[in-house]
C-alpha cells in the first residue's frame, strides 16, 4: 500500500515552483546546496513518518536511475 | 605535577608442563590477559572454575585505547570485585559538548537520575583497567595467570582443544575443555581456524593521541564537527587521570599512516588545536582505520571468541570494550554452570544467541557515527552539514546529530532464556534486560540493590510496606543455584527495604511481585502472580532447558 501521495494536490502549481525558485534567490551554489539539503530535512521533519519518506526517496532515486545513459 | 603510569613487569614463571615435560589439563583456558580475557577468567573462577589465563606479554596494555568505560561495565566489574580502582582513579564524566566550526551546537547529559552507584562513564586509560583487573585476578588462588605465554597452536578435538604455547623456555601443549579466545582484532586462535569477519571497513583514517598537559578544560567529552583548528575533519577531546589527555583526529583517506604518526607531524596539529603556547607531552600515538565487522559466529565447537576477536566496532561510541566486557558477563556464568554440571551443554548455544544481536546493535551504531563523521559523497556531506546548522535551532536536527551513541547495556530481547510475563508490566526492565541499580536499606545501612544479588540466580519478592506475609506457594527451600531476596519494611538477612521507593518505580512493583535475576544481573522472569511452578519453569528455561514450557 502506498503511504506516499502522488497524486495532484497543489491548488496553484505555479506558486509552489516558484516557492522554491525563489528560495534560492542570490545564492551561490554552495549556499543552494546547504538550502535545498535544510528544505528537505524541515520537510522530512514534518512529514514525520519513516515509511513515506522511504517511499519517496526510493521513488526519487528509480527516476534518477532511469535518467543514466545505457553503457 | 603529573603522574606517569609505571607499567608493571609480570614474570613468567615455568608451569608444571614445562618442568615436568608433560601435557597440561585445564577445564578452561582465557586467550589474551586484556579487559574482556580478565574480566572472564575473573567470573569463571569466582564460580569456582580452574582457569588458565595465557598472555603473550608481560605488562598491561600501553596507551589509553578503550578509556570511557560504561555504567554497565562499572557494575560488571564491581560484581568481579575489580571496582574500587576505577572509582578513585577514574575520571567521571556525564556531560558533552558539541561544536562545528567555532560554534556549540548544543550539549547533553547521560545521567541525570540520582540513586546509582556509577555514573553513566568514567575515563581511565586501558592499562589502569588491565592493572586493576590483574590485581584482582592474582587474588584468586584457582585463576593461574601465565605471562610469555603465546598460543601458537590451536587443534580442537571433540572433547577438548589442544594448545600449544611458547614461552621463554620452551613450548608445551595444554588440553583445555573449553577456550575463551579474547586475543583481540588480529586474533591468532580465530587465523588458525581460518574465520573471517563479515562487515566493513572505513577509508578514514583516525589519528589518535594521548597528550600529558595541565589544562582547564572540564570533565566533558567535546566533539568537534569541522573545527577551525583542523579543517573539514572532525576531532573529539577526553580528560583521563593523571593530567592525560586523550585527542582524537579525523585525517583524510589518502593520509599515509607511516608520515602522520610521526610525532614531529603529530606536534603541529595538536598545537593548532591547544595553541603554540601550549606546554604538552605526546605519549601515545596511533593511527588506524575503522573496522564495523564481526565474525558469522562467536562460538566453534568448544572455543568461543569474546571481545574484538569476535566483533569490531568504530570507538565513537565507546561500544568496543565495553560491549567485549559484556561479552565476557554473558558467557561467565553459562559455562560455570555447565561445566559445574548445573545446566545442560544447550545453555552454551545461547551464549551466540544473546550476543550475535547485542553486537549487531553495537556495529548498527558505531557505523552510523562513522558514516555521519565521513559523508560518502558531497550530496551527503550537504546532509550532514546542513543536520549541524539546523541544529543550533531546532531540536529534531539536534538529535540526527551523531558524534558516537553512547554504549548502554544491551537488551536480550527475543532470547531463548526469557520467561514471558506474567501479568502486565510498565518499565524498561522488562525480561532480557540488565538490572537497575537503585540505593536499598539493608540492616547494615544504606546500601546498592545490585550489590544484593548473590553471584547466582537470585529471586526477588516484593511485598510492599503494608505486609510482610509471603505468598501462598513461597517454597520453604528455593532450588539449587537460587537465592531468594525479599522487599519489606522490616529488614534482616536477606530482607532489604526501599525506603525511597526507587526500586518500586525501577521495577513497576505491586505487592506480590517477583523477578528472577541471572547470574549476569539480566532479569530472566517476572510475575504478578508468583508460583513454584513459574520459579522452576523460568529457571529451568534460564539455564537453557529447551522446550521446557513452564
Amino acid at each position: 500500500m502506498s503511504a506516499l501521495v502522488t497524486d495532484d494536490q497543489t491548488a496553484a502549481p505555479d506558486d509552489l515552483y516558484q516557492a522554491l525558485v525563489d528560495a534560492h534567490e542570490g545564492l551561490a551554489d554552495a549556499e543552494s546546496r546547504q538550502l535545498n539539503a535544510r528544505l528537505i530535512l524541515l520537510l522530512a521533519n514534518h512529514v514525520g513518518d519513516l515509511a513515506v519518506l522511504q517511499e519517496a526517496a526510493a521513488l526519487a532515486r528509480a527516476s534518477v536511475l532511469r535518467d543514466r545513459p545505457d553503457d | 605535577m603529573a603522574q606517569v603510569y609505571e607499567h608493571p613487569i609480570f614474570p613468567f614463571t615455568a608451569p608444571p608442563e614445562l618442568l615436568e615435560e608433560r601435557v597440561g589439563n585445564a577445564p578452561v583456558c582465557v586467550v589474551g590477559a586484556g579487559p574482556v580475557g580478565l574480566a572472564i577468567a575473573i567470573d569463571l573462577a569466582l564460580r569456582g572454575v580452574q582457569v588458565v589465563l595465557v598472555d603473550d606479554d608481560e605488562t598491561v596494555s600501553h596507551g589509553s585505547r578503550l578509556i570511557c568505560i560504561s555504567k554497565r561495565t562499572l557494575e560488571i566489574f564491581d560484581r568481579l570485585g575489580a571496582s574500587a580502582g576505577f572509582a578513585e582513579k577514574g575520571v567521571v564524566w556525564n556531560k558533552g559538548r558539541l561544536f562545528f566550526g567555532e560554534d556549540e551546537v548544543y550539549s547533553f547529559d547521560l545521567l541525570k537520575e540520582d540513586g546509582h552507584q556509577w555514573p553513566a562513564f568514567v575515563n581511565i586509560q586501558q592499562y589502569y583497567a588491565e592493572d586493576f583487573l590483574v590485581r584482582a585476578a592474582e587474588r584468586l588462588p584457582n585463576l593461574n595467570i601465565r605471562w610469555k605465554s603465546a598460543v601458537v597452536g590451536v587443534e580442537p578435538s571433540s572433547d577438548h582443544v589442544r594448545l600449544t604455547m611458547e614461552t621463554p623456555e620452551g613450548r608445551y601443549d595444554l588440553d583445555a575443555d573449553y577456550v575463551v579466545a579474547c586475543d583481540g582484532a588480529s586474533s591468532f586462535v580465530r587465523r588458525t581456524l581460518g574465520l573471517d569477519f563479515e562487515g566493513r571497513t572505513f577509508q578514514d583514517r583516525f589519528l589518535i593521541t594521548d597528550v600529558t598537559m595541565q589544562a582547564e578544560f572540564p570533565s566533558e567529552r567535546w566533539f568537534w564537527f569541522e573545527p577551525p583548528f583542523h579543517e573539514g575533519q572532525s576531532a573529539l577531546l577526553h580528560k583521563q587521570p593523571d593530567s592525560v589527555w586523550r585527542i582524537d583526529l579525523q585525517l583524510d583517506q589518502s593520509a599515509d599512516p607511516e608520515v602522520e604518526g610521526r610525532e614531529e607531524n603529530v606536534r603541529p596539529r595538536i598545537e593548532r588545536m591547544l595553541g603554540v603556547d601550549a606546554a604538552f607531552e605526546i605519549d601515545w600515538i596511533s593511527l588506524y582505520t575503522f573496522r564495523c565487522q564481526r565474525l558469522q559466529r562467536f562460538t566453534e565447537g568448544r572455543i568461543f571468541f569474546a571481545g574484538d576477536s569476535a566483533h569490531q566496532v568504530s570507538p565513537f561510541g565507546a561500544r568496543g570494550g565495553n560491549g567485549g566486557v559484556q561479552d565476557a558477563d554473558n558467557l561467565a556464568w553459562k559455562l560455570a554452570a555447565v561445566i559445574n554440571g548445573d545446566a545442560p551443554d544447550a545453555l552454551l548455544a545461547s551464549y551466540d544467541v544473546e550476543r550475535i544481536p547485542a553486537s549487531d546493535e553495537n556495529i548498527l551504531n558505531s557505523s552510523r557515527s562513522t558514516d555521519f563523521m565521513t559523508p560518502k559523497s558531497q550530496a551527503v556531506r550537504d546532509i550532514r552539514d546542513a543536520v549541524l546548522a539546523l541544529a543550533y535551532d531546532h531540536g529534531f536536527a539536534r538529535r540526527m546529530v551523531n558524534s558516537g551513541r553512547l554504549s548502554v547495556p544491551a537488551v536480550l530481547d527475543g532470547s531463548p532464556l526469557n520467561t514471558p510475563d506474567v501479568g502486565q508490566f510498565d518499565g524498561p526492565i522488562r525480561p532480557g534486560a540488565a538490572a537497575l541499580d537503585a540505593p536499598v536499606a539493608t540492616s547494615d545501612g544504606m546500601g546498592w540493590l545490585l550489590h544484593q544479588f548473590s553471584g547466582d540466580f537470585t529471586v526477588l519478592l516484593y511485598l510492599g510496606d503494608a505486609h510482610d506475609v509471603l505468598p501462598d506457594d513461597w517454597p520453604h527451600a528455593l532450588p539449587a543455584m537460587v537465592n531468594p531476596l525479599v522487599i519489606a519494611p522490616i529488614l534482616g538477612p536477606g530482607v532489604i527495604g526501599d525506603p525511597e521507593g526507587n526500586v518500586r518505580v525501577r521495577y513497576d512493583l505491586m505487592p506480590g511481585t517477583v523477578y528472577l535475576i541471572r547470574p549476569d544481573q539480566h532479569v530472566a522472569a517476572r510475575t504478578r502472580a508468583f508460583s513454584n511452578i513459574w520459579l522452576k519453569g523460568a529457571l529451568a528455561r534460564a539455564l537453557g532447558n529447551v522446550g521446557d514450557n513452564a
